[in-house]
């Protein structure tokens, strides 16, 4: 049982950083209809930063620039690229988006080396114990603020007036926009709130138990996709649901290998895209997701 | 389909035949553009006697490369599926082909083997690969556009994690030695038997060009076909509207499972050719990079276009490898282990900014450059004629995806 609710508390911690991905996923793509390939590139780009700042200027002021800077490079190509695209095809958009991850990816690779930078968390990998139930301080610095994170977001997106420009152009862009809502606006604030989460999921992503900041965490990003995919890529709330089944899933799989043998070792990493494709069989838009309908 | 689609179909390019223009743009044998093509087939095939080991090795991967970009370019330009689990279908032709036609044994990690002709592997690869696809075709087909695009990638790592365990008959992490092709007795990749022509020794790389000549063209003039004929017209019809699609008598989920099938049996032979072009499989060769790669070729190419995924094929192929022999000569590109970019990276980093400006100024591609430039020669001999068709007024529906598409 302590086992069980152990995996569950990891899990918990694990979704609530998948669910930071996810959501930057969910408002991206609420708003400008893209789906961002470039969100591990986005999430290692941050890690990086912070861990090169930290060096100099101390770990507060480098976390603070980390995001800022990984939100003024979701800003830059929401302007650069996007912008430019409005109306393209959702598919030329990924593509596009393929094209930066492409860049950022083998920059940051070259930049990294072999070596494994350590963000150098002011907190240390050891173990809370909250009664006989176990976790390492990062990941519970994670649930939490991931936690205050999600729920400012919530706050924002019902009662900002950014949220419900938000939602009227998600909703139907056209009259929006006939409202006077600037949708160019709207779009720019999103890409920087996709990437800042990016670069703070990034920064809990490469705390213990994982070992630091190395190009391997590009993949790790990958696996909120099907956290995204799973709620439904144009709903929030279904974002925070689908990071949670989805670190869950992976939490109990990692957890319980000895006895998932007959599926091999390290099934954990796969058993997201797993959990992706079985949902997706029973409802095609994901949990939480629009269905799609179609007009003659 | 509308009569104007039906008419496309002869000619390759059959808008209002530009006066003035006839003698490049004529039909009839004898065209400048079936002439440079019958040059340039006749230079593919005397290229062994002069072409030095390293450039033929590169011809190979590159039509290797060719066939899995068509198939993936029928997929994802023609019907408008985005795919992102192309590696994962290469990953299935080449496993089954050393599979079937390797022996058992292995050095580091035991392995079994059916033993039987290349060529029987060669085949079961195209057609497991296939039925692959289809089994993953009834998901597919509930799927559309982006969500598919997910779903295909959870495919690959899926797939990753099979090849990584199931070590009997892939090798497991270092992978396996895949055999050399070989057609009843006449090796692919040795000497036996030995065969001089025009004095030049034909080893392995000069045979392999030929196997991978044949195959490149078999499939590229498949898929030309295969796009002219009523199910192409049917895939197009399917990426600009489902609706519409149905409306038109198509049946959109079996063409969904058809197109699937042919995409993954291209990828599957591209995963046999791969296998032999390295002569060994592993399971970091099929992960989601080489997804990513392919898509980069069709974008760059030219998506919906068959020549298009050629081209593209044969840029982002060959130039890692010509960064490579060149790496001392290029400006910027620096020695493996000196730090700096190196020539892998370099092609990367190309291939990313190639995406990028492609998407951003010409969504048609390579292909999109060509035919702008054509554009160019036919409107200024069109202007010494007072007949001056519009030139926006395209056939429907066009080979390449409109931008306004929903997809």
């Amino acid at each position: 049982m302590t086992t069980f609710l152990t995996l569950l508390l990891n899990g918990l911690s694990l979704g609530a950083i998948y669910a930071l991905i996810a959501l930057g996923f969910a408002v991206i793509f609420k708003a400008s209809e893209v789906v961002s390939f470039m969100h591990g590139s986005l999430l290692l780009f941050g890690a990086y930063t912070i861990a090169r700042l930290n060096e100099s200027i101390g770990f507060f002021p480098a976390f603070v620039l980390g995001v800022l800077a990984t939100a003024a490079v979701g800003l830059l190509v929401e302007r650069l690229l996007i912008n430019r695209l409005r109306g393209a095809p959702v598919i030329s958009l990924a593509i596009i988006t393929i094209g930066v991850d492409i860049i950022m990816l083998t920059e940051l690779t070259r930049r990294i080396g072999s070596d494994i930078l350590n963000v150098g968390h002011p907190w240390g990998g050891e173990f809370v114990r909250i009664g006989g139930v176990g976790i390492t301080e990062n990941r519970l610095y994670a649930m939490l603020t991931a936690g205050i994170l999600i729920a400012l977001f919530f706050a924002a997106f019902k009662f900002s007036s950014w949220g419900v420009a938000m939602r009227a152009s998600a909703e139907d862009g056209e009259t929006a926009a006939l409202m006077g809502i600037k949708l160019g606006r709207v779009s720019a604030l999103a890409w920087i709130i996709g990437a800042g989460l990016a670069a703070v999921a990034g920064l809990f992503l490469v705390g213990s138990p994982t070992p630091g900041v190395a190009p391997g965490v590009h993949n790790v990003a990958l696996r909120a996709f099907p956290a995204a995919i799973l709620g439904g890529l144009d709903s929030t709330g279904g974002a925070l649901v689908g990071g949670m089944v989805i670190g869950i899933a992976e939490a109990m799989a990692a957890g319980y290998q000895d006895q998932l043998l007959f599926l091999g070792r390290g099934f954990g990493d796969v058993v997201p895209y797993v959990v992706m494709i079985l949902v997706l069989l029973v409802r095609p838009s994901g949990l939480f997701g629009t269905k799609e309908l179609t007009r003659v | 389909m509308s009569e104007t689609a039906v008419a496309r179909g002869l000619g390759d390019e059959l808008t209002a035949p530009a006066p003035g223009a006839g003698k490049s743009r004529g039909r009839g044998p004898f065209t400048l553009r079936n002439l440079l093509l019958l040059l340039a087939l006749a230079l593919m095939l005397v290229a062994p006697i002069f072409v030095p080991e390293f450039w033929l090795r590169t011809g190979f991967a590159v039509f290797g490369a060719i066939i899995g970009a068509i198939g993936l370019n029928l997929l994802v330009g023609t019907t408008g599926q985005l795919s992102l689990a192309h590696a994962f279908f290469l990953a299935v032709g080449a496993i089954t082909y050393v599979f079937v036609s390797g022996s058992p044994g292995g050095t580091a990690t035991a392995v079994d083997g059916l033993g039987y002709p290349p060529l029987v592997g060669m085949i079961a690869g195209v057609v497991l690969a296939g039925l692959a696809g289809l089994v993953f075709s009834p998901i597919a087909a509930r799927l559309r556009g982006i969500y598919l695009g997910v779903a295909s990638l959870g495919l690959v790592f899926i797939g990753q994690h099979v090849l990584n365990t199931w070590t009997s008959v892939t090798g497991g992490f270092n992978g396996r030695t895949a055999p050399r092709f070989e057609l009843f007795g006449f090796s692919f990749g040795s000497d036996n038997p030995t065969l001089f022509v025009a004095n030049v020794p034909f080893r392995g790389p000069e045979r392999l060009w030929y196997l991978g000549l044949v195959l490149a063209i078999l499939a590229y003039v498949f898929a030309k076909n295969l796009l002219r004929s009523r199910p192409g017209r049917a895939l197009q019809t399917l990426r600009d509207s489902e609706v519409a699609a149905a409306v038109m008598g198509v049946d959109v989920q079996r063409y969904k499972a058809r197109v699937f099938l042919v995409s993954s049996m291209y990828a599957g032979l591209a995963g046999v050719l791969y296998a032999l072009s390295i002569g060994s499989v592993a399971p970091e060769s099929f992960a989601l990079d080489l997804s990513i790669l392919y898509l980069a070729m069709i974008v760059l190419g030219g998506l919906g276009s068959v020549g298009g995924a050629a081209l593209g094929a044969l840029f982002v192929t060959s130039l890692p490898l010509t960064f490579q022999q060149y790496a001392d000569k290029l400006p910027l590109v620096s020695q493996p282990g000196q730090g700096g970019v190196s020539a892998g990276q370099a092609a990367r980093l190309l291939f990313g900014l190639a995406i990028i400006i492609v998407v951003l100024f010409e969504p048609e591609g390579l292909v999109g450059f060509g035919n702008r430039i054509k554009r160019l020669g036919r409107r200024g001999a069109r202007r010494t004629t007072s007949h001056r068709p519009d030139p926006t007024a395209e056939p429907t529906p066009s080979p390449t995806p409109a931008q306004g598409s929903t997809t």
